[in-house]
């Protein structure tokens, strides 16, 4: 048998060159493949038109932060979405169309590409508190015909916020516009966003607007559950869309 | 080659300084372990302090066993080929696709039935559904791809393999990966972007690994006896080259701390998409792709003994393909808040990679151009032709679904699933068996223990992949249509619930097309275990299967 390579140099003298020689072969290789990324993706972080201006965005309280994490060590997005697309029949179900500033805080980001479960872009403030949790410990309980997978161990897992505070410091370092006091405050926080009448719930309210209490029916501090419902229930309610000029930004 | 003086045998400095690599790394990484922050995490660094100390003990045992020259180059005038490595890698993958089949069945299982998820954390869906994609992709896949490619580099260049503990280095390290990657997500360990789950410091040992793979690639290619490089090399190359680039590139991440699992990527939102889609759907460019398609340009040619249909359309295709591929990553978010101009730009580019795509399929079946008698009396050669007619149907449906008015349709339901799968159980899967059919006989000097099994292997994993897309272009234009479906009053006439009510069917079928699946490779692993349990014959068709030198 023969490899017509082995007897047709033919592919002009580039093809010939590179061929021969594989150190210029893989220059010849990443020189092309870098040509698609370096056009797609340089320009995103400086076309101001790329994110736009909004107001109400503000970074994950301690506990959300703490849900954010769960939501992904469950690979939540694996059947949720968090992108609602311009189209008529997604704009119905789920709400405004989802804004690029809505996860500019959102490292990495949740689009996610699948939605075996419905859009969660906009869930925080659609369901109570008592919902989300009895959903999470049975999800036919609340949907019989949901096939979501049951999160029972949640509500019985105590959250370890212990270095909460270690990863909004890392994140500031990256961006996201964490105070010293929120980050000093870190774990006070965490504790506050379980009930209104928490111990420094108003001072955590004043860090971070909007942020929903959980009701926790724990006494025995806070468990992954509440984290996970504290991070649902924002999702989605920075923006106040009836104030919202989406013409502001149009390009 | 003259052997007078016998030589004193001595540690080689690959052999002393590994060593000493592995012992510190086996001292920091135990420090690691009592200082972590989760039991996941400890668990993992203690894996890595085993593993070191394991690796120091196995590279003296290998000093005790081993002769005091190094292994020959040549022996007899014919290069002396260095198949361990090949071998553990080849049954590696046949362990792992199995693995990665079953949790496969398993998952589609609990969307049929989700009472199977039995609100354990461990076996979830969420974290299950990670573990699958990666064994199937990165541990099959890339066990695959590495013994194929240690093969293909050494039988192409008439050379034994660069490297003495290098190639070793290579399996075992990525093998070791795998494992961190696996277990990790199962425990919850994962950075939550889709094929790039695994955590910093997996990501770190994986950079090592695959540095020294590239080394060990072109240290054998400088020692081939032809000047050019076989076509069946670029496409490993770029495979090798462009996965690095992608994975560095989609991994820029800043640790909590050395002590925790977690890492925080440095860019968030809008650009964190684009570029995990552009390393996304490069995995599967360049991966799932390019890497086999130098199988494909490899075993087709060589178990038909034909040439390459055309030496020119493989140059066109292959600097054609490699280029379009890296712009097609934004047809992942059409309509999302990625700005329009780089969902344009992905959709234009994705339509036209359907030709270079195309080449590479035409250039794979015409190499039967004279012994396509040979479909009906090779089981094997069936395997990989097949393979390279779902890629062509695949890197149609690709460009299909890319266009943006489809994609409204398409987009988040399950004909992404069936999509996907039609590449990967069709393409991937298949070239993949049929290259380890031929394969592990070669390296084992084996005869294949029984053709007529391949021939059961081929046709319930094919049906199995029928049911299996079909199921999912039903499931997924179903679902896309009841979602946008109105009312004659102008509501919306479903509520997401009952689209998924309706998927129940197409779920419970898309099992069985899985369990075909699973059977089929499970009829594989017998027929493997019988042929290495058969004796061995002689290695005398060198004359056949080596390549006719250049003139």
């Amino acid at each position: 048998m023969s490899h017509s390579s082995q007897h047709a140099p033919a592919g002009g003298g580039l093809q010939k060159i590179l061929e021969t020689n594989s150190i210029l072969l893989i220059v010849g290789i990443l020189l092309l493949v870098s040509v698609g990324g370096i056009v797609e993706i340089v320009p995103l972080f400086y076309l101001k038109n790329t994110i736009e201006k909004v107001e109400g965005i503000r970074p994950y309280s301690p506990l959300e932060l703490a849900g954010y994490n769960i939501y992904l060590r469950e690979g939540c997005y694996t059947c949720h979405s968090q992108m609602i697309r311009p189209l008529r029949d997604e704009v119905e179900r789920y709400g405004h169309y989802s804004l690029a500033a809505e996860s500019m805080y959102d490292h990495p980001f949740q689009w996610g590409s699948k939605r075996t479960g419905p859009d969660l872009a906009r869930v925080g403030g659609k369901y109570s508190n008592d919902w989300q949790r009895d959903h999470l410990r049975d999800p036919r309980s609340v949907v019989p015909a949901s096939i979501m997978p049951g999160y029972p161990f949640l509500s019985r897992t105590p959250l370890d916020g212990g270095h909460i505070a270690e990863q909004m410091r890392t994140l500031r370092v990256v961006g996201v516009p964490y105070t010293d006091g929120q980050i000093d405050n870190a774990s006070a926080d965490l504790s506050a966003q379980l009930s209104a009448d928490a111990q420094g719930a108003a001072e955590m309210q004043k860090r971070y607007p909007n942020a929903t209490f959980t009701d926790s029916p724990s006494k025995a501090g806070v468990t992954e559950e509440d984290a996970l419902v504290a991070y649902l229930q924002h999702l989605g309610v920075s923006v106040d869309f009836k104030i919202y000029d989406d013409k502001a930004n149009i390009r | 080659m003259e052997r007078t003086h016998p030589i004193a045998k001595q540690l080689t400095f690959g052999e002393k300084s590994l060593s000493a690599i592995f012992f510190a790394l086996a001292i920091a990484t135990a420090y690691i372990a009592i200082n972590a922050y989760s039991s996941a995490y400890a668990f993992h660094a203690s894996l890595f302090s085993l593993g070191s100390i394991g690796a120091v003990i196995a590279i003296f045992l290998r000093y005790r066993a081993r002769d005091a020259a190094p292994a020959p180059l040549m022996i007899d005038g014919r290069p002396n080929y260095n198949y361990g490595p090949i071998k553990f890698a080849s049954l590696a993958a046949l362990f792992w696709g199995v693995a990665g089949f079953v949790v496969g069945l398993y998952l589609a299982l609990e969307l049929a039935y989700p009472a199977l998820n039995l609100d354990l954390p461990w076996i979830n869906f969420g974290r299950l559904r990670p573990l699958h994609t990666s064994a199937v992709i990165f541990a099959f896949g890339g066990n695959v791809l590495l013994a194929t490619s240690f093969y293909v580099m050494q039988r192409t260049s008439r050379a034994r393999i660069a490297g003495d503990l290098a190639p070793w280095f290579v399996m075992l390290g990525y093998n070791f990966f795998i494992l961190i990657a696996g277990t990790g997500y199962l425990l919850g360990v994962t950075r939550g972007h889709e094929y790039a789950e695994p955590e910093w410091y997996a990501i770190l040992w994986l950079v090592v690994v695959w540095v020294i793979y590239l080394l060990v690639y072109l240290f054998t290619l400088a020692r081939r006896a032809e000047p050019h490089i076989y076509v069946a090399n670029w496409f490993y190359l770029s495979f090798i080259v462009t996965v690095a680039v992608l994975v560095l590139g989609n991994n820029v991440e800043i640790p909590v701390s050395v002590f925790s699992p977690k890492s925080v990527i440095v860019w968030a939102g809008v650009q964190d998409a684009m570029i995990q889609w552009w390393y996304g759907h490069n995995a599967v460019g360049f991966f799932l792709t390019a890497g086999f398609l130098g199988i494909m340009y490899y075993f087709i040619p060589k178990r038909t003994g034909r040439p390459i249909y055309s030496y020119r359309l493989s140059i066109v295709h292959f600097w054609a393909l490699i280029f379009l591929y890296i712009w097609a990553g934004p047809h992942h978010l059409h309509y999302t808040a990625l700005p329009d101009w780089a969902q344009t730009l992905g959709m234009v580019f994705s339509v036209v990679l359907w030709m270079p795509s195309w080449g590479g399929m035409i250039n794979g079946l015409m190499t039967l151009s004279g012994a396509w008698d040979k479909l009906r009396t090779d089981p094997v050669l069936r395997m990989l032709v097949v393979s390279v007619a779902f890629y062509g149907m695949s890197t149609f449906e690709g460009p299909l679904m890319s266009v943006k008015a489809v994609n409204s349709l398409s987009h988040y339901t399950d004909w992404g699933i069936g999509h996907v799968h039609s590449g990967s159980l069709g393409w991937v899967g298949f070239v993949s068996f049929g290259a380890l059919y031929c394969l592990i006989p070669w390296v084992y000097n084996r005869r294949l223990y029984s053709l007529k099994l391949v021939n059961w292997h081929f046709w319930i994993s094919t049906i199995g992949i029928v049911f299996y897309i079909s199921s999912m272009w039903v499931a997924g234009i179903m679902q896309g249509l009841m979602w946008r479906a109105y009312t004659p009053q102008g509501f919306l006439e479903y509520s997401f619930v009952e689209t998924t009510e309706a998927l129940h069917p197409e779920y419970v079928i898309r099992a069985i097309g899985g369990g075909l699946f699973v059977i089929g490779a499970l009829i594989m692993v017998y027929n493997i275990w019988r042929t290495l349990a058969s004796p061995a014959v002689e290695p005398a068709r060198d004359v056949a299967v080596s390549p006719i030198p250049a003139e």
